[in-house]
């Protein structure tokens, strides 16, 4: 197969929030930029996010960035790198206004400010009460967003190769990044995107589950080219379940209709946040409100003839504020649970929702991995931003909103440091390796070359069950152990995928193949991590790591203060610190403490 | 609940192997869990890999998968299996090349999509905060901003069947009153000589087929009415 090579500046992969927002830097600095998506870029599943961004303009309530990091810090158990956190929370209310600037409609207040709701875990005063910190376009802000943005890099002139989706990551003998491999879909065809620059904005992998509120897409591409390039990948044990997916369909009902007052109920109609988080009760951090849901359900406290999900009410909200504030969420419950909000609670469950962990990078964008002696070397001409990158803001657990920021904060970070980097000369167009395409035709070739292999629907559902079963809410040692066995297993399956479709022509049998090659990467991960991290921390909480005295909520600072990295070769783990010291000393370190709501 | 069997006459064609387009018929076993068309359209790619269609959010906000059933354009994610008539008879949006199967080539869609400058534009200083903007004056912009491009409408236009290239059709056209609409926006006449032209909005015949078929409920023959009426205004 001949390969063609094209030569640009800099090469984006993904079009999401992340990747645009990098873009629009790089394109408005003038560089010759190619952005690589496999979807339009509206398609992106930046447009599913609902209930808004993090900002503390204090456009309703009185807020600053300061409460904003420590209710971060404290949502991440610990685990969320404070220098990266600080300056996140520092430049969010310049990177919201900036896409107001952009046109972004968002909702507004009686003054003409950017409307702002609660959501769970964000306080005012430390902890003391809820802050309206929320900036949101009613319950569509992700999609508001994203079209917000793609429709700034119309502006800008942006080159797109939509409908490409990238394959592998080039690297040269010293580690260096040179581009992707990318197959057109509309031909079949392979080419090279030799760049100076590669930013990675793939977005997440929630497809690993079973049950998850992810789009079809979320398939970890950018994880899986990196951890097939020797990238290690950031604590993927820690994955968000959010509190409410629409039971049996999976689709998101946003926190934000907490933050407009509904509440969530058991069988007896009890709101039993109460129990669980005195203070913030259905507003609690989404880790907590997932467990005690799950807690409630496991006890036979369940709605339903199976008692196998509860109810989300907001019937004592006015129809007026839920077809004003919540009405992309009251077409959901109408389309996928059969109930209309304003009459009756929508049943909910917990739904694998957002990954924490994911490529390492600084607060810069740049990747980072362990080279001699130092933990966070950075990986000349390679970034990545947004759901696939781990900053890490996120820790052990995210709140809600912090997705959106962390997009807007880091991918224009990310395209800021291309810009830096290409201007004082540290990157330059290295030589392209003979091989550089090798391995992804190799992929291609062991595709169109197999027989009496599996299906790759089969090998799929087979990772999606497993993953379900063996690292869900709740996690317990003995599955965690049975889990990795099992993932290894169909990882080997994997490898014997066929495709009976042997088309040229926007085969999508073959991308979903490649696809899989990706997920199987980060199911891998996630596992190995789950079950050697033996603390219960954020989202991560184990059978044999209680709440006691010494271990407060079973966490094990004195151990487990580190941030795990996998490696794909020889299936192994390493372990980094994390960064307690904020960025500037304009803010002392968040210490260490017990998580309460 | 018992399993369910459907018939399906789907569109096929790929370009690598037929020389044209056939139909060709399913009969599918559904699991209990399969409720919207997008669900059954999967299940059946899980049995023959190599029918082809676009699929994403599987929620009804990314667009993605638009196609015709039963002779009107609709998105899978959102149509309920069992409110349809068997067989089902599914063909890629009408009016535009298809590419394989279900799956269209949405160039001229997009390119009158960008015509219309599809982006705010106001070259004032940005002030260090936000613009301000009204609530009321910000409720112009719902029933507008919330266009997906999935582009059921503007394939279901007679108007843009016949004049892709020079008709704007609804979907552009509802974006083109979005940013006329919006308070914030400074290029209305440059907006709305972009517009006057025998074609690019006035081969709006009313017909409506695009809120007949919108799946966001949106409504771009009142957004047209109104470019008209701004039209109209500064003429006099």
């Amino acid at each position: 197969m001949t390969v063609a090579k094209r030569t640009f500046d800099a090469v984006i992969v993904g079009a999401g929030g992340a990747g645009l927002r990098a873009a629009l830097q790089l394109s408005e600095a003038g560089l010759k930029t190619a952005v690589l998506t496999k979807v339009f870029p509206t398609r992106s599943h930046t447009v599913a996010a609902q209930g808004g961004v993090a900002a503390s303009l204090g456009n309703s309530t009185e807020d600053n960035w300061h409460w904003h990091m420590y209710d971060t810090v404290k949502g991440s158990d610990w685990l969320g790198d404070q220098d990266a956190i600080e300056f996140m929370c520092r430049k969010a209310n310049e990177v919201v206004v900036e896409l107001e600037h952009y046109g972004m409609p968002f909702d507004r207040t009686d003054n003409g400010k950017i409307y702002q709701r609660p959501f769970g875990g964000h306080s005012q005063n430390y902890g003391k009460s809820p802050v309206s910190r929320s900036c949101a376009a009613a319950d569509r802000t992700g999609h508001a967003m994203l079209h917000a943005l793609y429709q700034r890099n119309v502006r800008a002139n942006t080159q797109f190769f939509v409908e490409w989706m990238a394959l592998d990551l080039i690297r040269n003998a010293d580690g260096d990044v040179l581009g992707v491999t990318a197959l057109e879909m509309e031909t079949g065809e392979v080419s090279i995107f030799h760049a100076k620059a590669t930013i990675f904005a793939t977005g997440g992998a929630g497809r690993i589950f079973h049950s998850s509120t992810n789009a079809f897409i979320n398939t970890g591409d950018g994880l899986g080219m990196a951890a097939r390039a020797g990238v290690p990948l950031e604590d993927m044990e820690f994955w968000q379940f959010h509190p409410t997916g629409v039971f049996g369909a999976g689709v998101l009902i946003t926190e934000g209709v907490r933050g407009e007052g509904g509440i969530l109920r058991n069988a007896s109609g009890e709101r039993f946040m109460e129990r669980y988080a005195p203070n913030l009760k259905d507003l609690a951090s989404r880790d907590v409100v997932s467990r005690s849901m799950v807690t409630e359900i496991n006890e036979g406290r369940g709605c339903g003839p199976d008692k196998d999900h509860v109810l989300l009410d907001i019937t004592h909200l006015s129809p007026e504020t839920i077809m004003k504030r919540l009405p992309g969420i009251r077409e959901i419950s109408i389309q996928f649970a059969g109930v209309d909000p304003i009459k009756a609670p929508i049943p909910v469950v917990p739904t694998a929702h957002y990954q924490m962990g994911g490529i390492p990078t600084n607060y810069k964008g740049q990747v980072v991995a362990p080279k001699n002696g130092n933990p966070n070397a950075p990986i000349t001409g390679f970034y990545a931003a947004g759901e696939c990158a781990c900053a890490s803001v996120h820790g052990a657990n995210r709140l809600g909103t912090n997705s959106l920021l962390d997009l807007l904060v880091f991918g224009k970070s990310a395209g800021e440091s291309v810009v830096e980097d290409l201007s004082n000369g540290n990157l330059s167009l290295k030589p392209l390796p003979a091989d550089a395409a090798d391995v992804s035709l190799a992929r291609l070739a062991r595709l169109e070359g197999q027989t009496n292999g599996e299906s790759v629907f089969d090998v799929g559902l087979e990772m999606r069950r497993t993953m379900q079963k063996h690292a869900g809410v709740f996690r317990f040692d003995k599955l965690l152990k049975e889990g990795v066995a099992a993932i290894l297993d169909v990882a080997e399956r994997s490898k014997r995928t066929e495709i009976k479709d042997k088309s040229k022509v926007w085969n999508t049998a073959r991308t979903e193949a490649l696809e899989l090659d990706n997920l199987i990467e980060v199911a891998k991960a996630t596992m190995v991590s789950a079950e050697a991290r033996k603390e219960s921390r954020g989202a991560h909480v184990r059978d044999d790591a209680p709440d006691t005295a010494e271990f407060p909520n079973g966490r094990n600072d004195n151990e487990w203060l580190k941030h795990t990295l996998w490696y794909r070769d020889g299936n192994r783990l390493e372990y980094k610190p994390v960064t307690m010291q904020p960025l500037s000393q304009d803010v002392d370190p968040i210490a260490l403490a017990k998580r309460t709501y | 609940m018992s399993k369910r069997t459907i018939q399906l006459k789907m569109y096929r064609y790929d370009p690598d192997k037929d020389d044209k387009p056939y139909m060709q018929d399913y009969t599918l076993e559904l699991e209990p869990s399969d409720k919207k068309l997008l669900d059954a359209l999967v299940r059946l790619k899980s049995k023959d890999d190599s029918l082809s269609f676009r699929r994403s959010c599987r929620e009804g906000v990314c667009g993605s998968d638009a196609m015709n059933v039963n002779g009107k354009n609709r998105l899978a994610c959102l149509t309920d299996i069992d409110s349809l008539p068997q067989p089902i008879v599914l063909r890629p949006l009408p009016g535009l090349p298809v590419i394989r199967d279900l799956i269209v080539d949405m160039t001229q869609f997009f390119k009158q999509y960008h015509s219309i400058k599809p982006y705010l534009i106001n070259d004032a200083p940005a002030p260090e905060r936000e613009r301000l903007q009204s609530p009321e004056d910000r409720e112009e912009l719902n029933g507008l901003y919330e266009c997906i491009l999935c582009a059921c409408c503007s394939t279901s236009c007679p108007s843009f069947w016949w004049n892709p290239d020079k008709f704007v059709g609804p979907a552009g056209l509802l974006a083109a009153y979005r940013f006329l609409a919006d308070t914030r926006d400074e290029a209305t006449s440059e907006r709305l000589d972009n517009l006057e032209d025998p074609y690019r909005l006035f081969r709006c015949h009313t017909i409506m087929n695009c809120v007949d078929v919108c799946p966001k409920s949106l409504n771009p023959t009142r957004a047209i009415g109104k470019i008209k009426d701004m039209m109209v205004s500064r003429a006099v």
